[in-house]
């Protein structure tokens, strides 16, 4: 799952930014494409998740990279 | 959006520390989508300042992890809450939690809807030239009007 059109770094930063970096992110993409997340809270990988079920957009991939958390979101419409 | 979920906060506290969950849950519930809106009443007035001074104190607050244990009558000399309040600040930053500014402004970005309530303003003496742009005056019923078919409401 390599394919991206931007990414997101939000490392260093705590709840609630990761969600709001990337929230404005993706209103920036159009339909299909897909946003790639790079983020170091914990607590970011069940809230991606949460994010995802209630904005209809697709969680691709959730998973750790050398030591961070790596998401992939495909903005829904 | 007929379906659009809606949030009600009000916002009552004027510490640095409870300062954080109205600003948190509103931009986030913003970004879930949500159509939100938070009324700043009594002490929650702070939050509106152009130029944030809060404070946190450990007074009355047996609930604040303290880096060593400190007798309350010591916590209580002057220049501690000053130096809480750096050490909050210090502790903040490190750990990459957002500044109360920032999170402000993505409320505000994201259409939050800030109202001061009229009655604590006049009762306080408060300037509304201090308060930031973007501010709504009202009462008791323009929170109601909101709040009534709101699908949340929280007192904060």
């Amino acid at each position: 799952m390599a394919n991206f059109d931007q990414e997101l770094d939000a490392s260093g930063l705590n709840c609630p930014l990761p969600i709001l970096r990337a929230k404005k992110a993706i209103s920036s993409l159009s339909a299909g494409q897909v946003l790639r997340i790079v983020a170091t809270d914990p607590g970011s990988v069940k809230d991606f998740e949460a994010f995802c079920k209630q904005t209809g957009n697709e969680l691709l991939e959730s998973g750790e990279e050398g030591g961070k958390f790596v998401f992939s979101i495909k903005k829904s419409s | 959006m007929a379906d659009q979920k809606k949030l009600a906060i009000i916002a009552t506290k004027g510490t640095l520390d409870w300062a954080y969950p109205p600003f948190i849950l509103a931009s986030t519930a913003a970004a879930l989508g949500y159509d939100v809106e938070i009324f700043f009443t009594f002490y929650g007035l702070q939050l509106l300042k152009k130029k944030l001074k809060l404070q946190v104190t450990s007074l009355g607050n047996p609930g604040m992890p303290m880096p060593m244990p400190m007798p309350v009558l010591l916590q209580a000399l002057p220049g501690m809450q000053a130096m809480m309040t750096t050490m909050m600040k210090a502790k903040m930053k490190s750990k990459g939690v957002a500044g109360l500014e920032e999170l402000r402004e993505l409320c505000q970005e994201a259409e939050v809807r800030f109202v001061a309530c009229q009655m604590t303003v006049d009762l306080f003496d408060m300037n509304p030239n201090d308060f930031i742009e973007g501010v709504e005056f009202g009462g008791a019923a323009m929170m109601f009007e909101f709040a009534g078919d709101a699908d949340m409401s929280l007192f904060i």
